[in-house]
């Protein structure tokens, strides 16, 4: 693994690594190597590992386990563009294949900013680390988004990778995007004969997707200025699922079925006609949220005074096919809301006729379906009923489905889910290169805009749900913003 | 189950109430978020109303107060599941945070659904242009709970703005319901009213000005001893209908050539008053129109 130290690996990426040998899912011979600039020994580094490890893992600690799981954890030292680094790298490699019994099957975890993924790409192929003609041993690796910053260099990033590593064995992990998540919107909609009827342009007035994160950039100032709202989970977070939500029934659950579908809607997709007015990003500014009184985007360490990156983006996307069409599709990503929360609403056209007077159904608003997908995911249904202990006064209720209380079985962490599948080889939920750039292909235009305009995001003030000109984007079409 | 929580944000405040949640149910169906505003003397009457208010609808209520200027914190209280189907959220706030309320109550809004502010007594001057109110929908006060019930209602006249209302309004549904069942049975046109209430009460004020609006006749605000309102007096050319409730409790009814009835009419309680108004979330246009009249009931009473 590449990015030991940090932020994800630290939290979430080797507590996983432990809870699953705990589980007893790691292969017999699993070791672990982690490879970084810090002057470390392996007992420093299984020092580190078991401290984050402690913090960190949902299951309890057992010694026996951990003493296992140890034996095999080894760390190199050096930096991405450091040949003797590699070199060691591969003596270790070589030596726990012996040892540990691993017979030579390698993933590469690259858990570090994009700008590392070709050197550090490069430099494997050199040293020979890689033999992509070999289908047995195997060797993957593991990359996390963004998958470049445009489709030229996704495109880019994906001819190196595809270089050295064979198509099947490149795993794009969207660490928003738990395999649960997924199946569980594969089973809502296609185990279910209640929704697939409305599930269309007849029934459906505008769906909302929506990804709002309640704390601001923290310590990713590097990482996050310069790519943006847009890049870091439009891209691939918000239009995976709006792939899921809106494309047409795989033939099957098997890899390359679903992909096809998923890949027929993002090629159906597109960004929408007027960018003047159905885009917008904003910028947070200074203010009190969730009780605590927090920095502008522009104030907060590492960030230009003139930065004009976007840290709440939104946009329209219509869905070009016979299902879809003249159904907006809004998507928002944002940090520093009033809360976290992740979900899609598919919002319903209203009754064709309405037999009340006006003022008995003025409080009823749109029926909705909306899939939550964090926190506490689940579904709610919302529609209307009368108030008891009046003439006849319609108002809103809404009826929740939690998995965490309907199933009392903690669902994975998604994490664990994309190891086991990685080193099962198991890809079917990754996404390929080609739904990154049909993904890259709807999102250029507006970002290309968004470049050319040369001036700051609009301001809101964190802890607000986002600038005046989102709110204006849905009044243009004549629909609000659902309050999450 | 009740859970306390000290020097927090509002995402523990959400996290608790998710796990407190899993282990004593799915809330399902929760209609609104009621946000409560009393000053420190109304905080336990209110909560007791709340708590009412909240077994006939099962909502989210964010109770708000002030804590103490020395330190800087937010303090939670959680009440679930232990009296009412819906949550009750205690918020003390201290020191600057006294003046940014929302920040903490915007994230424990119930997703997409009313949003109503209710102050039990000393209530901001404009309420729909105040931070709290301006997230609501609907934006409860209550005159009576105020030092001076008359001159608070009369500058609430200035400032009302749909989706208002107040409790003193409600305190007078009983009353405009015998009146307007009255005037059904009687054809012959009202040509002026009276209404008589204890000094400073602002709720027969409020009964004056709805007839003068609705009856488009003169009708005078008239002050006796009390309790509250005591009566009623509309002429017509018929003769006087009458509704007089000297005791607070009983009420009679008296009509040209209809022998005089009696009528429970007691005065209600604030949980009941509060329970009331929340069944209807639309914006209250008769009492918009009651309130425009009030200033010049005023000034009638005066000239």
């Amino acid at each position: 693994m590449f990015g030991v130290t940090g932020d994800l690996a630290r939290k979430k990426l080797l507590p996983a690594v432990y809870d699953l040998a705990n589980r007893g899912l790691l292969p017999p011979g699993f070791s672990f190597v982690g490879y970084g600039r810090r002057d470390w020994d392996d007992e420093a580094f299984t020092d580190y590992f078991l401290e984050s490890v402690k913090a960190n893992a949902r299951t309890t600690f057992r010694p026996e386990v951990w003493r296992q799981l140890a034996e095999g954890i080894r760390f190199v030292s050096g930096a991405f563009n450091d040949d003797e680094g590699f070199e060691n790298l591969k003596r270790t490699i070589a030596e726990l294949d012996e040892s540990q019994g691993t017979e030579g099957n390698h993933a590469f975890y690259l858990s570090i900013p994009p700008v590392g993924f070709d050197q550090v790409i490069e430099q494997l192929d050199k040293h020979g680390l890689v033999d992509k003609t070999k289908k047995s041993p195997w060797n993957r690796v593991v990359i996390e988004k963004p998958f470049g910053h445009d489709l030229a260099s996704a495109q880019e990033l994906e001819r190196k990778v595809s270089s050295v590593f064979n198509t099947d064995s490149v795993f794009r992990i969207d660490h928003y995007l738990g395999k649960e998540t997924v199946q569980n919107m594969l089973a809502l909609r296609f185990a279910n004969q209640l929704f697939e009827p409305m599930w269309n342009r007849n029934y459906v007035s505008h769906v909302q997707i929506t990804m709002a994160e309640d704390i601001g950039i923290g310590g990713r100032a590097g990482y996050y200025d310069g790519i943006g709202a847009a890049r870091d989970v439009i891209q691939n977070h918000l239009l995976q699922l709006l792939a899921l939500v809106a494309m047409e029934e795989p033939a099957s659950f098997e890899a390359g079925k679903l992909r096809a579908e998923k890949e027929k809607v993002l090629a159906a997709a597109r960004a929408p006609r007027s960018l003047k007015h159905h885009t917008a990003r904003g910028q947070y500014t200074a203010g009190w949220a969730g009780a605590q009184k927090v920095r502008g985007y522009l104030e907060e360490d590492g960030i230009a005074p003139d930065s004009q990156t976007e840290t709440y983006a939104a946009f329209r996307v219509d869905i070009d096919n016979r299902r879809w069409a003249g159904v907006p599709f809004y998507l928002r990503a944002a940090k520093r809301m009033p809360r976290r929360v992740t979900e899609i609403a598919l919002m319903m056209r209203p009754a064709p006729h309405l037999p009340f007077q006006m003022s008995d159904t003025e409080q009823l608003g749109a029926n909705a379906l909306v899939l939550r997908i964090q926190p506490n995911e689940g579904i709610t249904l919302r529609f209307g009923a009368k108030v008891p202990a009046t003439p006849m006064e319609i108002r809103d209720v809404t009826m929740d489905f939690d998995y965490g209380t309907s199933f009392a079985e903690t669902s994975p962490e998604a994490y664990e889910r994309l190891i086991l599948d990685v080193l099962l080889g198991d890809p079917p939920l990754f996404p390929q290169h080609r739904e990154v750039e049909l993904s890259w292909m709807i999102l250029d235009p507006i970002l290309d805009y968004w470049a050319d305009k040369q001036h700051q995001p609009e301001a809101y003030v964190a802890g607000t749900w986002g600038p005046p000109s989102a709110a204006a984007m849905l009044e243009r079409d004549g629909f609000v913003w659902r309050r999450p | 189950m009740i859970t306390t929580l000290k020097d927090t944000t509002s995402a523990q405040i959400q996290n608790a109430i998710t796990k407190a949640r899993q282990s004593v149910g799915a809330a399902s169906g929760m209609v609104f978020t009621l946000l409560a505003i009393p000053t420190a003397d109304d905080y336990d009457d209110a909560f007791d109303a709340c708590l009412a208010a909240g077994r006939e609808h099962p909502s989210r209520i964010i109770i708000a107060t002030d804590g103490s200027t020395r330190t800087e914190r937010l303090d939670a209280e959680l009440h679930i599941g232990d009296e009412i189907p819906g949550e009750v959220i205690a918020l003390k706030f201290h020191g600057e945070l006294m003046h940014h309320k929302t920040s903490a109550m915007l994230p424990l809004l119930l997703p997409d659904s009313p949003v109503i502010a209710w102050w039990p007594g000393r209530a901001p001057e404009d309420a729909s242009a105040d931070r709290i109110g301006k997230l609501a929908g609907r934006r409860i006060t209550d005159a009576m709970g105020t030092d001076d019930p008359l001159a608070t209602l009369v500058a609430r006249a200035g400032t009302v703005a749909p989706g208002d209302t107040d409790l003193t309004w409600t305190r007078l549904t009983p009353w405009r319901a015998l009146l307007a069942s009255a005037l059904d049975n009687h054809q012959s046109p009202v040509v002026s009213g009276r209404v008589t209430a204890a000094n400073n009460n602002a709720g027969g004020l409020l009964l004056a000005a709805w007839l003068r609006s609705r009856l488009g006749v003169p009708v005078d605000f008239e002050a006796d001893g009390g309790p509250g309102v005591t009566g009623v007096t509309l002429s017509t050319e018929d003769g006087d209908i009458t509704l007089k409730r000297p005791d607070g409790k009983m009420a009679t009814f008296t009509a040209p050539r209809t022998p005089p009835r009696s009528v429970a009419l007691r005065r209600r309680e604030v949980s009941a008053l509060l329970s009331e108004e929340l069944r209807r979330l639309d914006t209250d246009k008769v009492f918009l129109e009651s309130m425009a009249c009030l200033p010049s009931t005023v000034n009638g009473n005066e000239g």
